[in-house]
């Protein structure tokens, strides 16, 4: 495991006093959420100031924080027939298309940076929680580090956050004509539609999927008593 | 006069050269490149989507068929990640074996990039020599895991069995009998270690082979000096990782710097080119190549003398054994637990990377006190590397395309995802 440290947060909040950071340290990572108003402004200082130098931004990506913590199996009986199992879940792989609803909760949707100095052999995630009045918007960080160009996209194709600021926003990896942001926890795991060839047709036509929807392994929380100690811990540190 | 207008060419998806299903939208101005629009996704498959749907251990077979030319490392990068999380760590055979396996999968990786990188430039010889020896790590895998790619092989908490005592042995057949037979199956008569130590002795005289038909040959250096010069500035810049930005100068390896597994107990030096060019990358990934063999010197003779268990020892990660399970009730449990619903990971979110042979490999993973991971997001370098393709083919010819397509060592499953 990685024996480097962090030795962040300090720094952080003294940089950083009037720009309303929420800075969480364990000993996973250093973990900071940035409002979207000072999201770009952040990024640059992080970037530019002598003490962070996070000169390389490794990956950005959307999270859709949709049923979050929502568990696929409840056991709230046993009788003589067995445990209840009462499965309400909107989980992905638990509706087609036609049945899916787009659902608002606040705070839905983040984007993601893994930052890292190579000067001071350092790592960073920054999180930044996109608003959402009617579009989900993020300023792009392409200004400060040029390399983030297609992650934007990516985050743009499967998640439908829209940077401004981004020079070129268009979908990458999805088929061309794509509807829909497939990585949404409201899009269905078996997709919307499939394709096949057409052998009177002569040539390749879409269809809608004609497989049902189904989960093998329902999702099941359980807060392990092992780890309450260690995340106890971890919270300390 | 006519009017001189820019030619619009697409290259791909069905290409040789594109290395799997790259689309190239190509403005060119007689032969030089004026602009350069890489369409990819045509192998998207959703494998992130796909991860959250299942619990934790189904999805490491996923993690092969990413970067398909080295699986084991990114299997690695996934199970540290969840390591990272649950809190375990992996004994400390297990440790050394993940990293020969690393340094075999590097090996593997750069014998293909070599191979079609020089056949893209034209030079074929090169090609089947290395498929040679790559077809010996693919034997390497399937003694230990039985399948010549697609390993499946690490696990959070360990590996998922010990080396075999036994390499596999060629039999006779009609075109191997006596002499050749015998000659085929030298270095298999002991274990598997055995097997990759005389590999691995063996290896560096390999890459100086290669080395004679490509260092200082006129047509491939022609083709490679000054062909995509990255500075390191605009390396850094690109999110470049791995010998992309070694190339040019930067002297940045995980390995050494973020340590992990048994990295830190290894002796290894890191390559690091100067111009930063097709050229120097080339130096450092052949370089990289005869690093990784002394690092797999020094794995084995440390296998050879430790034996232990290659598994952390705890029920609710690791499946009991065969003979536990149908004597003692509680392992029975545990198995049946693990293989129907799995393990249930501690909330959090952590960000594990390995150095991968293309580069920066990273693991993203979102849990929600569940058995499946919330949120999982797979960083690729070929990713960042290919953003930068525009940048660096801007200028100039189309044929220099193909040798920075080449230099960048694209695969599109991990690009794609």
């Amino acid at each position: 495991m990685s024996n480097f440290k962090f030795k962040l947060t300090k720094e952080l909040t003294e940089h950083f006093a009037d720009s309303n950071l929420e800075i969480t340290e364990t000993n996973l990572g250093v973990v900071c959420t940035v409002p979207s108003e000072a999201w770009v402004e952040v990024a640059k200082k992080l970037r530019d100031d002598e003490a962070f130098q996070f000169e390389l931004c490794i990956d950005v990506c959307g999270v859709d924080y949709l049923t979050y913590g929502e568990a696929e199996w409840q056991t709230d009986g046993v009788s003589s027939t067995g445990f209840s199992r009462g499965i309400k879940s909107k989980g992905p792989g638990r509706f087609s298309w036609e049945e899916r609803r787009e659902e608002s909760m606040p705070n839905r949707f983040a984007v993601v940076a893994q930052l890292l100095s190579i000067k001071h052999n350092r790592r960073l995630t920054i999180k930044c929680f996109a608003p959402d009045e009617g579009m989900l918007m993020v300023s792009s960080l392409v200004d400060v580090w040029p390399g983030v160009n297609w992650f934007e996209r990516e985050a743009f194709d499967l998640y439908g956050i829209i940077f401004k600021g981004h020079p070129d926003l268009r979908r990458i990896l999805t088929d061309y004509g794509f509807i829909g942001h497939p990585f949404r926890k409201d899009f269905p795991l078996i997709g919307n539609v499939e394709v096949t060839y057409d052998e009177e047709k002569q040539r390749v036509v879409y269809q809608p999927v004609s497989i049902e929807p189904r989960v093998l392994v329902p999702k099941t929380i359980r807060r392990d008593s092992r780890y309450v100690e260690q995340v106890n811990d971890r919270e300390a540190s | 006069m006519s009017e001189i207008k820019n030619y619009t060419m697409n290259f791909g998806p069905q290409h040789p050269a594109a290395h799997g299903v790259l689309r190239l939208i190509l403005e060119l101005d007689g032969e030089v490149v004026e602009h350069a629009d890489p369409h990819v996704g045509l192998l998207h498959r959703g494998t992130e989507k796909l991860a959250e749907s299942k619990p934790f251990n189904q999805s490491i077979g996923y993690m092969d068929r990413l970067d398909y030319v080295s699986m084991m490392c990114n299997e690695h990068a996934y199970v540290r990640a969840i390591e990272q999380l649950l809190g375990i760590e992996a004994p400390i055979r297990a440790q050394y074996i993940r990293t020969m396996f690393d340094e075999i999968t590097r090996i593997r990786n750069h014998l293909m990039w070599i191979g079609t990188h020089g056949l893209d430039l034209g030079a074929m010889a090169l090609f089947l020599y290395a498929f040679r020896e790559r077809e010996m790590c693919m034997d390497m895998y399937e003694a230990v895991s039985g399948a010549r790619m697609h390993a499946t092989y690490y696990r959070p908490g360990g590996v998922y069995r010990d080396l075999p005592d036994y390499m596999p042995q060629y039999a006779e057949s009609k075109w191997t009998k006596g002499k050749d037979l015998a000659m085929v199956n030298e270095w298999r008569e002991g274990s598997l270690l055995d097997f990759i130590e005389a590999f691995a002795k063996d290896f560096p005289s390999k890459v100086d082979e290669y080395r004679t038909l490509l260092q200082d040959n006129r047509i491939w250096k022609q083709r490679t000096v000054g062909i995509g010069v990255v500075s390191p500035e605009q390396a850094k810049a690109w999110g470049f990782t791995g010998p992309m930005l070694r190339g040019s100068g930067v002297a940045w390896d995980l390995r050494k710097k973020q340590t992990y597994a048994a990295y830190d107990k290894v002796d290894f030096d890191i390559p690091v080119g100067v111009n930063g060019d097709c050229y120097d990358r080339f130096l450092v990934r052949m370089e990289e190549m005869t690093q990784s063999a002394r690092i797999i010197r020094q794995c084995v003779e440390w296998l050879k003398n430790n034996p232990g268990p290659v598994m952390v020892d705890e029920y609710k990660v690791a499946p009991p054994s065969r003979e536990m399970m149908k004597e003692d009730m509680e392992s029975m449990i545990h198995h049946f637990k693990l293989f129907t619903e799995g393990y249930t990971v501690p909330a959090g979110e952590v960000y594990a990377a390995v150095e991968a042979p293309k580069g920066e490999f990273g693991v993203y993973l979102i849990s929600d006190d569940s058995n499946k991971p919330f949120r999982m997001k797979l960083r690729a370098p070929g990713f960042a590397h290919l953003s930068a393709m525009n940048d660096m083919v801007k200028g100039h010819m189309l044929a220099d395309v193909v040798a920075v397509i080449g230099t960048m060592d694209i695969v599109f499953g991990e690009i794609d995802r």
